[in-house]
């Protein structure tokens, strides 16, 4: 692979098409970038934008189209191609291998070094401390990859990039595991660094983009339906267009406080998976009739918290009260007859059996329940007339309640779920990033459900990553910190700024 | 120098390790790029057939001293070919890896029973390989005659740890392969083929299982019978587990196995009261336990091992 | 797109197919047999005579009541090859109890007998399903040595407490138990065969399996567990006791087929008396597409395979190895097959080759409900 590649003064993209079973990803997209550009590329989840890059790095094979570097036309067959014409993608999952060192990392992709039997790790490690010093982004080379924060991988997958050669930059979602404190820092060092390279950047956050980007390209199922100057156009602006229609997602009007506790944690100890202790003493209240809002960066103990509090997870001190009992010990058969619903991180693997159909996901938490059962004999018939009430109900969109819950798309998935809690009634809803990866028009649905089953007097704690969603729903704000709860805002103090530090952990006076 | 149960049991233990030392570190590179192979029992079955092969026909000719060679020669190249199968179902077709393991296992199985049947017939001996004292190290009291007074095959074979960890840890291809294990998509995303890594590794993993079962054949039992390899190869999968993925762990776990073997076997020769079938069972037995006891390991192997790579899947 | 995707699957099983008897034809060539003439006798010879059609049945039932069991673990999310094990420990305790109160009736004993073989059978079973439940060992590994330790304790049985009195008197020493009491023996169901009314009893077991996997609640929890574990869990199923459970009614299985063969067919404990039925009834598992309208087919299909195996045996020395060729060719050849068959993606571009070539075209071209 040749470090140094010529420097891009332009990339095209030229009627780019891709098909995956069943949808259309990539419609016909023409995109291009000039030398130090910065091209955000925005849409809503499932718009094709993350398919169209990896497309741009290599990964994917389109089905039509042209990539011209140049001026001339290029073939990227696998990723080191791409890198060779020094075009290189950082992703939103990072590609790093945890149990390896960052110089094994760089390593591994510098096909140069690869002698025979050998390996040259002094070489990959000198390059490192090169580039790193040059772009001003700190990195330890010995590090092992599971010792680093967020922030700190992040940093070694840009480093790793520029280690390749890469003069065009494409981010994915830069900033979704990110501080808004770490967030401002890293778009101060993208500007800096365009001095020197293109950047095209993913993103649905329309302030991110308007601060970072010069131009902004807009796809929307798939193709372009806008291509512009960044600076003419405001936030409100980009949002219409990228939805294509005026979307008004549900607020949250009223505020009532003094309803009576229903789920409460005291003093909450619960272990990770790697053994450390994820939530470390924490205490949290949620009322009837009310949304609680719980901000704070992955990995600070929220999955930790959902798992404790529906019983898959061993709670080690502390206690967990469920309507005035205690239930601390229980399992999820229990918290689930006790009232308590729960919409997972993971709705492909926790939230539904993909190869049951979508009836049969309705049903599954009351199978052995009267209405669909006589004793241990299934009621087929009440099954489905279930399946399709609440299909109806919730507007689920699939050919019929007999099709496999894992043929349907993100937001219906999301939908079925989101059904089959609600028509439990629970009193207490644990609802952790129920939005995520959704388009804007499922979107609008499950909040107002959520506002709905709010009003009928149930809690909902609702876990997210997206600070607007959170501050648009909530009556209350906690904020988690490395396993505790650092204070609890009433929505109208919550304040992006205010927010922002106590997530980086900056408790206010 | 009359030599007690011990001696016998030790040194009887070292030559007796090699077949599952050989299939096992083979595995160990299947393993750490990602896919078990439970079809290493089979492989080995065939390995010890054509193993056996041209040292039957060749006994007492002109060619005798290279049928052992060319009997070890053979019983590679059939690993390395049917661990190109078994990648080719795996790999390319994405199966699952622990039935399409057993299906190996039984065609290995089969074709070895069925061609021993139909070319040999019956159980008749060879003179295998011979045995070559290592001068001077040898004549060290109760030590040499453990450790050095093998057959060469021997040494090769634990010549062969330090070797595979070299590498696994020392050269590209090693990073690859863990690499492959581990984050495929990492690996992909800098221009590896996982897919090439994984056949590659089961090739060499075939050619080392393959060997071990002519070891069997040629040095161990000096015969051939349907029954000779009487799960090692199954062996040779767990103990990859047992010694965390590691050639130094696995090399202990061989050794350790193959003394459960030998004490069976000296408990016999030396009267001592106890149910045959019950010796035969200890070392099955063994991995049981074993297994059941070594779960911490479990999470610190290649975290992608089992689970076919698609670039094409969205996460 | 339906019927194409009817044609699509039917093709796929049709080149694993042929795949398998290529490599089987592979072998028989090697062997200097001619592998034409093998599957004509393998495939016409049964048919000869009433004698051959029973033998088929009589196969087929020991492969019908393993394969449900495989089924029903299989479709749990538990892997169970030990089952060759399973029916062992069912023999022996079947035998045990038969010879143990030969002078009950019929009526009583006889159920007994094939309940102490499920028990063996589902005993020997939870011994993995319980490693894997609860401290998560690989239930392959555990299952494959089991039935390596069940063979040494089935053989130590046979050879000293259960072993026929009778043997020990004229010191033939043959490795058997004694003969069965008449009331401990499954009735034939066509005199001068060995045809027994075992085939009742594992025609009715499909239906049951049927409807307990698919009409119970039981049913429910196993196959969620089995088809996404962690999403059964935070539904409320215990999904570790869903892994015992499912494991030990599959050795339940194992055990029942074992005490049927014994109290069917052999009518006396012997060695070599599972035939590789626990191994051959995975393969039939797999080629019944795990439920038991088709198994019942692939049992019958797989009868007729091996008592031409044994026909070829007798006729065109092919050694009896070849069956274990054989199955070991078609499980390959399914688990590549079902990839295919499963993979959406695969199937579109099929499709999409397909209308190429021919010019014909589908309205509907969705393989899913979307959005």
């Amino acid at each position: 692979m040749k470090i140094a590649a010529e420097p891009i003064t332009e990339l095209k993209l030229a009627g780019i098409t891709k098909r995956f079973p069943g949808i259309l990803a990539c419609n016909n997209v023409s995109l291009q970038v000039a030398r130090g550009e910065v091209l955000a590329l925005v849409g809503e989840n499932g718009a094709g934008k993350s398919t169209l890059m990896n497309i741009l790095a290599g990964l994917y094979q389109p089905d039509a189209g042209t990539i011209t570097v140049n001026g001339q036309e290029v073939r990227f067959h696998t990723p080191n191609d791409a890198y060779d014409r020094g075009i290189g993608m950082v992703h939103q999952n990072f590609m790093l291998v945890p149990n390896m060192t960052v110089t094994e990392n760089v390593a591994l992709g510098l096909k140069k070094l690869h002698k025979f039997m050998n390996l040259d790790l002094k070489e990959a490690r000198r390059r490192i401390i090169e580039v790193s010093e040059h772009h001003e982004l700190p990195v330890n080379p010995d590090a092992y990859i599971w010792q680093l924060s967020v922030g700190e991988q992040q940093r070694v997958e840009l480093v790793k990039t520029l280690c390749f050669g890469a003069q065009l930059l494409i981010l994915d979602e830069p900033t979704s595991a990110l501080t808004p404190q770490e967030t401002d820092d890293l778009i101060d060092r993208l500007k800096r660094m365009t001095a020197e390279l293109s950047i095209i950047f993913i993103s649905h956050k329309l302030n991110e983009v308007k601060a970072l980007s010069d131009r902004v390209a807009i796809l929307r199922h798939g193709a372009v339906v806008f291509n512009g100057q960044t600076a003419d156009h405001s936030p409100a602006d980009l949002a219409a267009l990228m939805t294509g229609r005026e979307i008004h997602l549900p607020r949250n009007e009223g505020m009532e406080l003094g309803r009576e506790v229903i789920l409460k944690a005291e003093g909450l100890k619960v272990r990770g998976d790697r053994g450390h202790l994820a939530l470390d003493g924490l205490d949290l209240e949620l009322h009837a009739g009310e949304i609680l809002g719980l901000a704070g960066v992955s990995g600070n103990g929220q999955r930790e918290l959902a798992e404790a509090f529906t019983g898959l997870r061993p709670v080690e001190g502390g206690t967990v009260t469920f309507l005035g009992q205690d239930m601390t010990r229980r399992n999820p058969a229990a918290m689930i007859a006790a009232g308590l619903g729960y919409i997972p991180e993971d709705r492909h693997h926790e939230g539904i059996v993909p190869r049951f159909s979508v009836k049969e996901n309705l049903i599954l938490k009351d199978f052995h329940t009267a209405k669909f059962s006589w004793s241990v004999v299934l009621r087929q018939g009440g099954i489905r007339r279930n399946g399709d009430e609440l299909k109806t109900a919730y507007d689920i969109r699939c050919a019929s309640t007999a099709a496999a819950g894992g043929s349907l798309s993100g937001g219906n998935i999301q939908k079925v779920i989101l059904a089959r809690e609600l028509a439990r009634e629970p009193k207490a809803l644990i609802a952790v990033y129920p939005t995520r990866g959704v388009d804007m028009g499922a979107q609008e649905f499950i909040h107002a459900q959520l506002l709905t089953r709010r009003r009928e007097g149930g809690g909902i704690l609702l876990i997210s990553e997206e600070l607007e969603e959170i501050m648009n729903l909530s009556d209350r704000i906690a904020v988690i910190y490395k396993g505790r709860i650092l204070k609890v805002l009433s929505s109208l103090e919550a304040t992006r700024e205010r927010l922002g530090l106590l997530m980086a952990g900056v408790a206010d006076e | 120098m009359t030599h007690g149960f011990a001696y016998n049991v030790l040194s009887l233990g070292v030559p007796f390790s090699v077949a599952l030392l050989l299939a096992s570190l083979g595995e160990m590179f299947n393993q750490r790029a990602g896919v078990f192979n439970l079809g290493c029992e089979g492989i080995m079955c065939i390995g010890a057939f054509l193993g056996f092969l041209p040292a039957y026909f060749l006994k007492g000719g002109a060619m005798a001293g290279y049928g052992n060679l060319l009997g070890f020669v053979l019983a590679m190249a059939a690993g390395v070919l049917l661990g190109l199968l078994f990648a080719l179902v795996t790999v390319t077709f994405r199966a699952e890896q622990g039935i399409a393991g057993i299906g190996l296992q039984m065609l290995g199985w089969g074709v070895a029973g069925t061609l021993f049947r139909h070319f040999i017939g019956g159980v008749t001996g060879v003179d295998g390989v011979a045995s070559w004292a290592i001068p001077g190290l040898s004549r060290i009291p109760w030590v040499g005659g453990i450790l050095f007074n093998h057959n060469p095959v021997v040494y090769l074979a634990f010549a062969l740890v330090p070797a595979s960890w070299y590498l696994l840890f020392k050269t590209p291809w090693g990073l690859k392969v863990r690499a492959a294990g581990t984050e495929p998509r990492a690996a992909d995303s800098m221009g590896i083929n996982v897919n090439r890594v994984r056949y590659q590794a089961l090739m060499l993993g075939g050619a080392m299982a393959g060997m071990g079962g002519a070891y069997l054949s040629l040095c161990q039992a000096k015969m051939f019978a349907d029954d000779l390899v009487a799960g090692r190869g199954f062996i040779a999968v767990a103990l990859v587990y047992f010694g965390r993925w590691s050639p130094w762990g696995i090399m202990g776990g061989a050794l350790l196995f193959s003394l459960a073997q030998s004490l069976q076997l000296a408990i016999q020769v030396g009267g001592i009261k106890f149910p045959y079938e019950f010796a035969v069972m200890l070392p099955y037995v063994l991995v049981i336990l074993v297994l059941a006891v070594a779960r911490k390991a479990r999470m610190r192997g290649p975290s992608h091992l089992g689970i076919p790579y698609n670039r094409e899947m969205r996460y | 797109m339906n019927k194409f995707k009817l044609a699509y699957g039917f093709t796929i099983i049709l080149i694993a197919t042929l795949a398998a008897a290529g490599a089987a034809a592979l072998v028989l060539k090697a062997i200097g047999a001619d592998p034409w003439a093998t599957f004509v006798t393998i495939f016409t010879g049964p048919f000869q005579d009433v004698f051959g059609i029973t033998e088929i049945l009589v196969r087929a039932v020991p492969l019908t009541l393993v394969a449900l069991g495989i089924a029903i673990a299989f479709r749990s999310g538990i892997i169970n090859i030990g089952a060759e094990g399973q029916m062992l420990m069912g023999i022996l305790a079947a035998t045990g109890m038969a010879i143990s109160f030969p002078l009950w009736p019929k009526a009583v004993l006889l159920p007994m007998v094939i309940l102490a073989g499920a028990v063996g059978g589902g005993l020997w079973a939870s011994i993995a399903g319980s490693l894997r439940a609860y401290l998560g060992v690989n239930e392959i590994l555990s299952t494959v040595m089991l039935n390596y330790i069940a063979v040494q304790f089935y053989t130590f049985f046979l050879r000293g407490p259960m072993i026929d009195p009778a043997e020990l008197e004229t010191g033939s020493g043959t490795p058997q138990s004694v003969r069965l009491p008449e009331s401990a023996i499954l009735s034939k169901l066509v005199p001068g065969t060995r045809l027994h009314t075992g085939l009742i009893l594992a025609l009715v077991l499909a239906v049951v399996v049927y409807f307990f996997l698919w009409h119970t609640t039981w049913g429910f929890r196993l196959r969620a567990a089995g088809a996404e574990p962690k999403a059964a869990r935070y539904a409320g199923i215990h999904v570790e006791r869903s892994l015992v459970t499912a494991m030990v009614l599959s050795g339940v299985f194992a055990g029942i087929a074992g005490a049927v063969e014994v109290s069917g067919v052999h009518h006396r404990a012997i060695e070599a008396i599972s035939s590789g039925y626990g191994f051959a009834g995975i393969v039939v598992a797999l080629f019944g597409a795990l439920h038991p309208a088709g198994i019942i087919p692939a049992a019958v299909f797989f009868g007729l395979l091996l008592v031409g195996a044994d026909m070829t045996q007798r006729s065109a020395g092919v050694p009896a190895n070849m069956i274990l060729v054989l199955q070991g060719v078609l499980i390959l050849a399914i688990v590549s097959a079902k990839m295919y068959l499963n993979n959406a993606y695969a199937q579109e571009r099929a499709y999409r080759l397909f209308t190429r070539l021919t010019g014909k075209s589908d309205a509907t071209v969705k393989t899913g409900g979307q959005s």
